[in-house]
């Protein structure tokens, strides 16, 4: 029986949870903050899904690597991706046996966890459209392959979705859901719910209507697409469609809240995390940007985007939808990985999904109704004034709102977000989340003249910098219940990996320059740290190896948005390349160069 | 192009960059964006970088690569090329030549609807349906979209994604064809697209050119195009840019057979082209 409470809970109401606490935990101390069990199953010492479970803790009971001896922790051994870009994967372990997928052209490899030096089992190429390359608007990442029922998952950046036989390597089935060149790709880790393999795409900035859909795990046949803009029709908004809030109420609001035609082409891509409820039997995903036309020619909330949904897994259907960032006017994509967890909210048990998200806050929402019960700033914010508790709503600040002719200064935070894509993670032992994240701020002005596809245009020059401290990124334990930072580790350059949290009191996550580093997950105290290859833009992973023994995993490899610049060359005088990242991290390429390399790491 | 050589090429440029330009003239231009190139040689900038590399004695080959963001970093920035044709002039990361020709924002009309729309104040830009060119990059417009979205002009506006279908050999061809087939009435689009797919439609289109800088916004609509080229290749872009000028003339023939609208003559002679 692993524990899943500690003594930090018993400062809570024991009999609010008396009743609540599962019949197999009524033994212990219940967890006053906990994920369901049904979402977070037992630790059996394998890693099948990037986020770990369907509640996306990525959190693990293993704990022979504690923070009493991690200071001895040494590589066990390491492996070449083969491709040095963005190494933005997962290591997945499945019984003995590691799966990696690499950037383009997504080459996935087994590796055999029996053998001394984890050799190559097999690997599977899919063979990507080169072009694919070309249309990819963040470097050509790929988040990580997903497990289930003897077979491997994974989309490829020319929007494949393969299904891989996990012990032979052989395809078993590859179908094309998009289209590169309508500017299409994918880079999401699909999740497999009920039989069915769930995807979405990646593209906003060009102009994509985004959509995702659920394809038979079978044969991959797809068994509903759901649009983010558009008629309910399309949206699968339909009779069992509660939301909470009124502004998210009303016929073909994905139509009615853009210009004639504007959805069309109105972004919303579903290129981030998915979580999954057993027992509501909801998926939850969140929607990007609209795009892509600039704010001032899309008037209205532009539905469904930058938004999360609640949807059924078997049908698509959405049961309920909150709207992060309604007119999103910085890029505040709102794909971030969503944690779910079962707590206690003002003396009721409540069943609530928290989201680090990318405009700011940490939002507290009810899974069950899509109310927000809290949304409080992780980092400082400018473009907005807070979130209004009654009606749900954003409070844009209409000081930092951009405007074709103008500069707006310190808009925090900048376009990439108080955190991307990155996840964070939860422990069930100290209650925190701990999320990796940005501290950048920045100022957009209208540009003099700029071309693409032979076509001159007026854009926007974003400069991105430092928000207050100097520091830009950084890792924050934040206490869920409590709803405050704990502790913070400031780090020069944004903290672009995901972090895993461990029932052996640790944090693990890596920095831009390269350094792989365990925490004490209590008090945040470096304990152990390592310096790999290149900039850690990956998400670490944990394991019990054939020897019983557990080992911690990274890809290293910088790249992704913020690492273009040395995985894509961008020239450091340029501040506004890529997206106006180069300004911020114009000192990257003196820290580290490009990389792929998996290190995997254990006790002696 | 054999598809093993651009990685051959890349490895060694990277680590010295001069040593194509002595041998060849590498042009990064993307293989399917009619009237400026394709795979096949067919667009006026391919026809130009041949001039050019005459003229320079240098034999010309390309590194093929849609032209899409990250274009420059993804090619000329990472060694695989050392020019890009078709570049506006004094885009500040890279080293331009003089410019070879000059155009702007036109009018594309129904010959038939006798619109002859020249101008952002026309009235009828508020009732019509107006199409416009979608960038795939947020915050950036087309200077004709911004100008409009200034105005309040904003839902008779459709966008055309400047990228199009890449899978159709001229992806930049719908916003013209809908003016042809009625979907629009007014295509608002950069001259060389609309000089070069309007005469191909099959209804009589009119091309009229729009203002070089738009009074009310104090948005240019003319831009300069010139050559681009690494900071670093100082000696090898004033070659280039000295076989621009041996050559004008010639570039001048090639630009009109495709229809460039010209707004360097139309400027000097003051009236339209």
């Amino acid at each position: 029986m692993r524990n899943r409470g500690g003594d930090v809970f018993r400062r809570f109401a024991a009999a609010t949870w008396l009743a609540f606490a599962a019949p197999a935990l009524a033994q212990e101390a219940p967890p006053a903050i906990a994920p369901p069990a049904s979402a977070a199953p037992a630790e059996d010492g394998q890693w099948t899904m990037p986020a770990k479970n369907y509640a996306s803790t990525r959190y693990s009971e293993l704990a022979e690597i504690n923070s009493d001896n991690v200071a001895n922790l040494q590589v066990a051994f390491t492996f070449s991706i083969g491709v040095n870009r963005g190494q933005e994967s997962a290591p997945i372990v499945v019984g003995d046996t590691m799966y990696l997928v690499a950037p383009w052209p997504n080459t996935l490899y087994a590796l055999d966890l029996t053998q001394p030096g984890a050799p190559v089992k097999w690997r599977y190429d899919p063979a990507p459209e080169r072009a694919a390359q070309g249309v990819a608007c963040c470097d050509v990442v790929n988040r990580g392959p997903t497990y289930a029922e003897g077979r491997i998952y994974y989309a490829t950046l020319d929007d494949h979705v393969v299904a891989v036989d996990a012990e032979t390597g052989m395809e078993i089935w590859n179908v094309r859901v998009g289209d590169i060149n309508l500017g299409e790709t994918m880079t999401m880790a699909p999740l497999v719910v009920n039989g069915k393999v769930i995807v979405g795409n990646s593209g906003g900035e060009y102009g994509v209507r985004g959509w995702i859909q659920a394809l038979d795990a079978a044969t991959g046949a797809t068994v509903w697409k759901a649009y983010s803009t558009g008629p309910d029709s399309e949206v699968l908004i339909g009779p069992d469609f509660q939301p909470f809030y009124p502004q998210d109420s009303g016929a073909d609001l994905g139509v009615a809240t853009w210009p004639p035609d504007a959805w069309r082409q109105g972004g919303g891509a579903v290129w981030g995390w998915i979580s999954y409820d057993p027992d509501l039997n909801l998926i939850y995903h969140g929607t990007g940007n609209p795009g892509p036309w600039n704010p001032e020619l899309r008037p209205g909330d532009n539905k469904w985007t930058a938004g999360i949904f609640a949807r059924n897994p078997d049908t698509g259907a959405a049961r309920w939808f909150y709207q992060w960032s309604p007119h999103d006017l910085h890029d505040y994509d709102g794909i971030n990985e969503t944690i779910l967890l079962d707590m206690a909210w003002e003396g009721q048990m409540r069943r609530v999904l928290v989201r680090p998200e990318r405009n700011g806050y940490v939002y507290v929402l009810d899974r069950e109704t899509g109310e927000v019960l809290a949304a409080d700033p992780f980092v400082t914010v400018t473009s907005s004034l807070g979130v209004d508790l009654e009606t749900g709503r954003l409070i844009e600040n209409p000081d930092t709102e951009p405007h074709s002719g103008t500069v707006v200064r310190n808009v925090c935070p900048a376009s990439p977000g108080a955190k991307d894509w990155n996840p964070s993670s939860f422990s069930e032992a100290t209650g925190y989340l701990y999320i990796p994240h940005n501290n950048l701020c920045m100022d957009a002005e209208a540009t003099e003249a700029n071309y693409i596809a032979g076509t001159p245009y007026v854009g926007m020059n974003v400069r991105m910098y430092a928000g207050p401290g100097g520091h830009r990124g950084a890792l924050t334990a934040w206490d869920v219940a409590g709803r405050r930072a704990v502790w913070s580790i400031e780090e020069k350059f944004p903290v672009w990996s995901g972090t895993l949290a461990t029932s052996g009191n640790l944090v693990f996550y890596g920095t831009m320059e390269g350094w792989f580093k365990a925490v004490d997950a209590t008090t945040g105290a470096v304990l152990w740290q390592f310096k790999t290859g290149s900039g850690i833009v990956g998400q670490p992973t944990t394991y019990t190896g054939p020897d019983g023994h557990q080992y911690v995993a990274i890809i290293s490899g910088v790249g992704g948005w913020s690492g273009a610049i040395v995985a894509g060359g961008l020239d450091a005088r340029d501040p506004t390349a890529a997206l106006g990242f180069v300004g911020a991290m114009g000192d990257l390429p003196e820290a580290t160069t490009a990389g792929g390399m998996l290190y995997v790491f254990r006790l002696p | 192009m054999s598809s093993a050589f651009p990685k051959v090429a890349a490895a060694v440029l990277l680590a010295m960059p001069a040593v194509a330009a002595a041998d060849d003239l590498v042009v990064c231009a993307d293989p399917n964006n009619l009237p400026f190139s394709n795979e096949a040689g067919e667009g006026f900038e391919n026809r130009i970088a041949a001039i050019i590399a005459d003229e320079l004695g240098m034999d010309l080959r390309y590194e093929w690569r849609a032209q899409r963001r990250g274009f420059i970093r993804e090619t000329l920035n990472a060694g695989l090329c050392n020019l890009v044709p078709g570049i506006e002039a004094n885009v500040e990361p890279l080293l331009t030549t003089r410019p070879y020709y000059r155009s702007g924002y036109v009018f594309v009309t129904r010959t038939e609807d006798g619109l002859d729309i020249a101008d952002f104040d026309d009235p009828r830009l508020r009732d019509l349906t107006v199409g416009v060119q979608l960038i795939g990059d947020d915050g950036a417009n087309t200077p004709p979209t911004d100008i409009l979205a200034e105005r309040g002009i904003i839902d008779n506006l459709r966008g055309y994604p400047v990228y199009g279908n890449y899978a159709d050999p001229d992806p930049a061809e719908p916003i013209i064809a809908a003016v042809a087939s009625g979907a629009i009435d007014v295509a608002i689009v950069w001259g060389p697209v609309a000089g070069w797919y309007a005469p191909r439609q099959d209804v009589p289109l009119t091309v009229t050119p729009g203002p070089e800088l738009d009074q009310e916004t104090v948005i240019p609509l003319a831009f300069d195009i010139a050559m681009g080229g690494r900071r670093g290749d100082l000696k090898f872009m004033i070659d280039v840019d000295r076989a621009i000028a041996a050559r004008q003339a010639e570039i001048d023939a090639v630009l009109a057979d495709y229809g460039v609208p010209r707004f360097d003559a139309f400027r000097l002679i003051g009236g339209a082209p």
